[in-house]
């Protein structure tokens, strides 16, 4: 899956609950490059209308992705700027 | 433009033609300041729009009532925002290090507890509710208080302790997180509150 995305980095936020997917998503995406895409992989529901709702209300980040497999949240979000 | 020069020409040959063009040397620089300090507030302003501010005022210090601050503030720090919880009463404690660790949950008079009031006044039960919920919390993988003060302090999240109250609950500044602000008051928090998008009482 995350071959499809060229993901630069992997959060692995499982077992956290809000606001810690959102929070952490932050401080990974702070720490790459304009280009680089994030994957990240949380097992609270709540994160994949929080991870798109930060991605909308925040500059330099785009949500490319949310796949939902049983379980796991995957956000794929990269830093456009 | 070039006619903006033969005006001016024109002008020049014949002051009294349009008295509303001419200006004096000393007239055009006052405009030209005048541009310029236009200028400089519209980007200011401009730049002001990009950031939302938010102020929470946090009374409150019993378990349940310091998440909602915090969470708040934490992930409103993570959408790039300009956040200050302002602590007062109560809300001092959620800041205080000692007393953050030991906030309890109040059995009596919570209509949500599964006892009665009666049996929820029995002494120990405050303490056994509030264990209740830590292990939930632990279990559910939601932060704990300190952690989510930490998280906030390194987010930027501008966390202030009531002067007035750190003085009214005989504390000391030093009982504080490092990086919690003392020294302010109402003024300081009406002033953020005033320049906020969103503004919450706990």
């Amino acid at each position: 899956m995350s071959s499809e995305y060229d993901t630069t980095k992997t959060l692995d936020v499982k077992g956290q609950s809000c606001p810690m997917p959102i929070v952490k998503t932050k401080q990974a995406i702070d720490d790459l490059d304009a280009g680089d895409v994030l994957e990240v992989v949380a097992t609270d529901s709540g994160s994949m209308s929080d991870i798109q709702g930060w991605a909308d209300g925040t500059d330099g980040v785009e949500l490319l992705d949310q796949v939902e497999d049983g379980d796991l949240y995957t956000h794929y979000v990269k830093k456009t700027e | 433009m070039s006619t903006d020069n033969q005006s001016t020409t024109d002008a020049d040959a014949d002051p009294g033609s349009d008295p509303e063009t001419e200006f004096d040397a000393a007239e055009l620089q006052a405009l030209r300041e005048r541009v310029d300090e236009l200028e400089e507030s519209i980007a200011d302003a401009e730049t002001g729009d990009d950031q939302k501010k938010m102020t929470i005022v946090a009374t409150q210090g019993s378990f349940d009532m310091a998440y909602p601050p915090l969470i708040l503030g934490s992930t409103a720090a993570a959408f790039g925002w300009d956040v200050v919880v302002f602590h007062t009463f109560w809300g001092l404690d959620i800041l205080h290090e000692e007393k953050s660790k030991n906030l309890k949950l109040s059995a009596v008079g919570n209509p949500n507890m599964p006892v009665p009031n009666a049996v929820a006044a029995i002494p120990g039960m405050d303490r056994m509710a509030t264990r209740m919920m830590e292990k939930k919390i632990d279990e559910n993988g939601t932060a704990t208080i300190e952690e989510l003060i930490e998280l906030s302090l390194d987010q930027g999240v501008d966390l202030q302790a009531c002067q007035m109250t750190i003085e009214l609950m005989e504390y000391d500044e030093d009982d504080f997180y490092d990086g919690v602000t003392t020294g302010v008051g109402a003024a300081t928090a009406l002033q953020h509150m005033a320049e906020s998008d969103i503004q919450l009482l706990v």
